[in-house]
């Protein structure tokens, strides 16, 4: 349950071997979570270590079989009760040639990026309607806000994940549940690796921080940094023709 | 019906079904056919955290279970659990009968008083709710109406267990007879904490009622300099001749607005507050209303808005005799750290009930109210919890809002042994409460 102070006391992180996923189930536990179900494939392979929890708990997920998550979010309740914060923090970045190369391999990204996060979504979201409380943190991205000729498979995979997590918070309005949506712009992680930063970039740690703030103050959408929400303002409606000849 | 809840502190909230029954036999009915998410009762909100919550469950609001009667040759009182402190006053106060426990405001349920054990000024004479109890009547999880006395052990698994071993929909208790409506009250100021703590001790056991309200933001010399109020009800000679003696029509006089910024309490207003109210407590003698003596907040309804949207955390603990080390700690910690708190109170408890999870024990119990919004509260709170825990004392679970299942655990040594009578009460865990969830109980 979340307490008068804003924090809360289980987390579930989908995706346990995300370097956002896990800054922010460490922050948590900071701040006082006591008990985390880390779930990722291959579960029992290897997560980095959780610090300072009372109870780590590990489950195998596989993002690409939806017809397994109902049993994933399932387990984790009957692990640590009610869960109070659900983060799907998987997903998959490829480059646009690869995928312009292999349309099956698109297809398959996407079905990860967007299907899995719609699947662990709608999972998730009814229990936390069941439980009258809980927050649905959704890792979207700039990427989706306005598609770009640099990487539009990811990048529309992310728009549908946007406003899917948009409509599915107000389907949850009233009901006690809360669906949380982050945009960063390019994270420098293991994801991004041999990719040069692009402006305004941030680290999972920074995106981390932002997700906290957000948790604590009820926001419905937190952008990493703030300065990037202003940008898109700007961004979302340049010319076409400007938008196109973009460089990344 | 689905409405959002919280406690007084309007803190947390979460949504519930809310079902009004009028009767012991709809609660019967209504817990035959319990939902997955089980059920909570509720009287009339005023344990400040989440208490009397249920997060997606049924809430059963007990304010409707409403009768009472006294047996004026033995001052026995059997009364329903939703009759609250308030009316019974009313009624009882006229006919020359006193509730024998009240806690900082009238406008609580005598469910509630139970399930929380509530303690008042006089725990140091008359210990807490559930010494003056007879009988108590519980509707547990199989929906039967049990009658439990004070040699059953679910009753005393249910006087302070939070209203997770069933619904309680009756309780007789005994009054005290008075002469008159009124407290002969001696106001006494002390210079700093020791000081407080030695005149308490030394002057506590002359008078039935007794307390000090702290003055926490003043520092260095005077830190924890006290207005202290003792006071015993008045004989009939105390008052003026002409004078109703048991005259007794209490009702708020103002109420707080409807909305109130974030920050109205801030330093600067609470130590213009602190400052005022302890000059103006003269010391001396005067003859007070009971009201004003017992319940003054009451005057101004829903008071606690006046704390803004984010609402308010009350930290009440209680330290053993002999830990007077950690007390002072704490309270010079608060008084360092600058922490927002008006009407901090201090008091002397005795000997505590058997409750399983009552929290009255002897010794220094302090209570205060913080915004929620205070910065690093959080951090504050935990350390102090640990002190508590350390020192063999304990935070009263009628007020918490944000403490740890751990932390709780080390404090309430009998826990194990309460959830083993919880268990076979209520097998199947029908009874939850965000509270419950919260400190895994």
């Amino acid at each position: 349950m979340r307490n008068a102070l804003g924090s809360v006391d289980t987390v579930l992180l989908l995706g346990g071997r995300s370097e956002i996923g896990l800054a922010i189930v460490e922050r948590l536990v900071r701040d006082g979570v006591r008990r985390v179900v880390l779930a990722a494939r291959d579960a029992a392979g290897g997560v980095p270590p959780v610090i300072g929890a009372a109870e780590v708990h590990l489950l195998d997920f596989d993002a690409a079989r939806p017809e397994t998550h109902g049993e994933v979010i399932e387990a984790a309740v009957k692990l640590v009760g009610d869960l109070d914060v659900v983060i799907p923090a998987f997903g998959v970045l490829g480059s646009q040639a690869a995928y312009d190369a292999d349309p099956v391999a698109a297809a398959g990204a996407v079905a990860v990026n967007y299907g899995g996060h719609v699947s662990v979504g709608l999972h998730a979201a009814r229990r936390l309607r069941e439980q009258g409380h809980g927050t649905l943190v959704v890792l979207s991205s700039v990427a989706g806000i306005r598609v770009r000729r640099a990487n539009f498979v990811y990048g529309s995979a992310k728009a549908g994940l946007d406003g899917f997590a948009q409509g599915l918070g107000d389907a949850l309005h009233g009901s006690g549940a809360h669906v949380m949506v982050v945009r960063p712009g390019f994270v420098i992680g293991r994801m991004t690796e041999g990719m040069s930063p692009a402006p305004l970039s941030s680290t999972p740690g920074q995106v981390a921080d932002a997700v906290i703030d957000g948790l604590r103050s009820g926001a419905e959408i937190v952008w990493v940094p703030g300065l990037l929400r202003a940008m898109f303002a700007v961004m979302r409606v340049l010319p076409r023709a400007v938008w196109r000849r973009m460089p990344r | 019906m689905t409405s959002f809840l919280t406690g007084w502190g309007r803190t947390a909230p979460t949504p519930a079904r809310l079902a009004r029954p009028g009767s012991a036999e709809q609660v019967a009915e209504l817990l035959r056919r319990a939902p997955e998410r089980g059920v909570a009762a509720r009287g009339l909100g005023r344990s400040y955290g989440d208490a009397a919550q249920n997060a997606g469950g049924l809430v059963v609001d007990c304010t409707g279970l409403t009768s009472w009667s006294l047996d004026e040759t033995t001052g026995l009182v059997t009364a329903a659990a939703g009759v609250s402190l308030h009316d019974l006053m009313a009624a009882l106060v006229p006919r020359g009968w006193f509730v024998p426990v009240t806690p900082g405001t009238r406008h609580v349920t005598v469910g509630g008083a139970v399930a929380a054990d509530v303690h008042g000024k006089n725990h140091h004479v008359d210990s807490s709710f559930g010494a003056h109890l007879r009988s108590l009547t519980l509707v547990t999880a199989d929906g039967e109406s049990r009658t439990l006395t004070p040699g059953d052990e679910l009753f005393w698994a249910t006087v302070g267990g939070m209203g997770l071993t069933g619904i309680i929909t009756e309780a007789v208790f005994r009054c005290v007879p008075i002469e008159t409506s009124r407290i002969r009250v001696d106001v006494e100021r002390t210079r700093d904490l020791d000081h407080t703590l030695e005149t308490m001790t030394a002057t506590d056991d002359r008078y039935r009622y007794t307390v000090a309200w702290i003055d926490l933001l003043a520092r260095g010399g005077r830190m924890g300099r006290s207005v202290l109020t003792r006071g015993d009800h008045a004989a009939r000679e105390d008052l003026p001749r002409g004078a109703d003696p048991l005259a007794f029509s209490p009702r708020s006089l103002l109420a707080a607005p409807r909305w109130a910024p974030d920050g109205l309490l801030n330093p600067v207003t609470v130590r213009a507050f602190n400052e005022a109210w302890y000059l103006k407590s003269r010391p001396g003698s005067l003859v007070q209303g009971l009201a004003p003596f017992f319940h003054p907040l009451d005057f101004v309804d829903g008071w606690n808005r006046v704390y803004g949207p984010r609402g308010f955390v009350q930290y009440q603990f209680v330290v053993p005799f002999g830990q007077e080390a950690t007390l002072r700690r704490i309270v010079s910690r608060l008084s360092a750290e600058g922490v927002v708190s008006f009407l901090t109170v201090l008091k002397r408890f005795g000997p505590g009930t058997p409750g399983m999870l009552s929290f009255p024990l002897p010794g220094w119990t302090l209570a205060l109210d913080i915004p929620a919004g205070q910065r690093g509260l959080a951090g504050l709170l935990r350390a102090f919890d640990e002190r508590v825990a350390e020192a063999g004392g304990r935070v009263y679970l009628a007020k918490d809002s944000r403490m740890s299942a751990e932390t709780m655990a080390a404090m309430y040594p009998r826990l194990a042994e309460w959830r083993k009578v919880r268990d076979g009460a209520d097998p199947g865990g029908v009874f939850r409460t965000d509270l419950a969830r919260r400190l895994r109980l």
